[in-house]
């Protein structure tokens, strides 16, 4: 039996815009060479939240920077064990020696992010890749860490953690 | 939008939708040969073996490449240096050959319904790459893709199919599936060649190539089969070439922007005028490049279905 009440939102509206803007904040603050970086969303938690870090990065520092997504279906450590429709990668331009800042809205066992790297690479090599996420929920599987984390919070496995951001109210809840 | 069959035999086992999901899947595998790095790890560890009792360049390269780039395994069974030359059933071979563990089975055999008799011996996926006279789906859906490339609906359409209609299945299959999809289909042939029957309120036989051509969106050029009709059928190619050949004067009688098909190999000058080919206004080289696509889109579908 569903029990409807397990649906619980943790952060909403102006909650959520503070964390973005918090982790904005960390990836203006550090020393990119913005002229050189490309925010790429990871499809498809990922895409609103790269759009908006995108937008943040213009507003705060004046470039524009180049932006893609990658979508992992085809770069799952497990391919056939979830049937997903394929979707695009969008990365229409050189990726030799640019930075990449790639862009997700939860880490969980980060086999997402690893697939997501492999995809990358097939496009040419970055001279750098680095990681941002919203929501670090802890519960990794593999050696990877992200650089810029906007929140940090311990959540048991049995749940799931939405993000909604691309509608006017935004709100993250575990399910 | 799943697909759950382990095989694809017919596109008749197929509906509107499912044809839509390859051709779909299939432009998200386009972009794949469009890279830098034209693989994806997907199918890493699958084997799939390709069956090839009769020649082919196109298929089998394109089906060769499609699970090289999806990185599968793949072997290829040259027939004749195989133990089917020294007189093994059709049976035991692929039962021997399904004791080697393989995940699906690319067929391409002379005679019609090889593919599902195999599909019945083996629990692997088994995909018909053209079976005698009967189908060639994946021709279907790469023709089907590289239509909707061009034109925004199926619906409707008229499109011409020309040739020996009766000993192909390149026509069989694309017959079914633009069906399926709604298309105003005109057939023409030399009488020998056209099917025996028609049930459908969609199909007409054009009585003369001028019917066929005027104000066809789309037409399907197909291969005098010199292997099949043995010139039984036809008094002679000279003939052929007379009557039923493609050319740039019977050309203007279609649409303005119509599409020209052919699933080659061309024979030129015999079904179609060679200046039309030189000249551009086919999409051969794009059914080309779509084969590889849909090949792997329907190898990513049929193998990561759950089917029993």
């Amino acid at each position: 039996m569903i029990d409807k009440k397990l649906n619980e939102i943790i952060f909403k509206n102006d909650e959520v815009n503070k964390i973005i803007d918090d982790l904005a904040a960390k990836i203006i603050k550090f020393k990119f060479n913005f002229s050189n970086l490309i925010i790429v969303g990871i499809k498809e938690g990922g895409v609103a939240l790269s759009d908006l870090i995108h937008k943040k990065v213009k507003e705060g520092t004046g470039f524009d920077c180049l932006s893609g997504y990658v979508d992992i279906t085809l770069y799952r450590d497990d391919s056939f064990a979830v049937k997903k429709t394929v979707k695009s990668t969008e990365m229409p331009f050189n990726i030799n020696d640019k930075d990449i800042l790639l862009v997700d809205d939860v880490i969980y066992s980060g086999r997402t992010v690893r697939a997501a790297i492999d995809d990358l690479i097939c496009f040419g090599r970055p001279k750098s890749v680095k990681l941002a996420v919203l929501i670090d929920r802890g519960g990794r599987e593999i050696p990877i860490c992200p650089d810029f984390t906007g929140k940090k919070i311990k959540i048991p496995n049995k749940y799931d953690v939405k993000v909604e951001l691309a509608s006017k109210n935004k709100f993250i809840e575990k399910i | 939008m799943s697909y759950v069959k382990k095989d694809l035999i017919s596109i008749n086992d197929l509906s509107k939708s499912d044809i839509l999901y390859f051709v779909e899947t299939a432009k998200e595998f386009k972009k794949i040969s469009l890279q830098d790095i034209k693989k994806v790890p997907t199918m890493r560890g699958k084997t799939i073996l390709n069956l090839f009792f009769e020649p082919s360049t196109r298929t089998k390269t394109s089906f060769e490449i499609a699970q090289k780039r999806l990185s599968a395994d793949t072997i290829n069974l040259s027939i004749s240096q195989s133990s089917v030359a020294k007189g093994e059933s059709l049976s035991d071979t692929i039962l021997n050959l399904q004791a080697m563990k393989p995940d699906a089975f690319i067929i391409r055999h002379y005679e019609s319904g090889a593919p599902f008799f195999i599909s019945n011996i083996t629990n692997a996926s088994v995909i018909n790459a053209g079976d005698g006279i009967n189908e060639h789906p994946t021709q279907c859906l790469l023709d089907i893709m590289t239509i909707f490339e061009h034109k925004k609906e199926i619906k409707s359409l008229k499109i011409a199919i020309i040739g020996d209609i009766f000993h192909s299945r390149v026509a069989r299959s694309d017959i079914a599936g633009l069906s399926k999809l709604g298309a105003e289909i005109y057939l023409y042939g030399p009488q020998t060649l056209m099917p025996r029957f028609i049930n459908s309120d969609n199909i007409k036989i054009a009585g003369s190539m001028e019917t066929a051509v005027k104000e066809a969106d789309v037409i399907i050029m197909l291969r005098v089969q010199k292997e099949r009709t043995s010139f039984y059928f036809i008094p002679s190619i000279e003939e052929y070439r007379n009557y039923f050949k493609l050319t740039s004067e019977i050309l203007k009688l279609a649409s303005k922007d119509v599409l020209i098909l052919h699933p080659g190999p061309v024979n030129r000058d015999v079904e179609i005028s060679g200046s039309i080919i030189n000249s551009g206004k086919t999409v051969i080289l794009d059914q080309v490049e779509n084969g590889i696509a849909i090949r792997m889109a329907c190898l990513y579908i049929l193998l990561g279905g759950r089917h029993s």
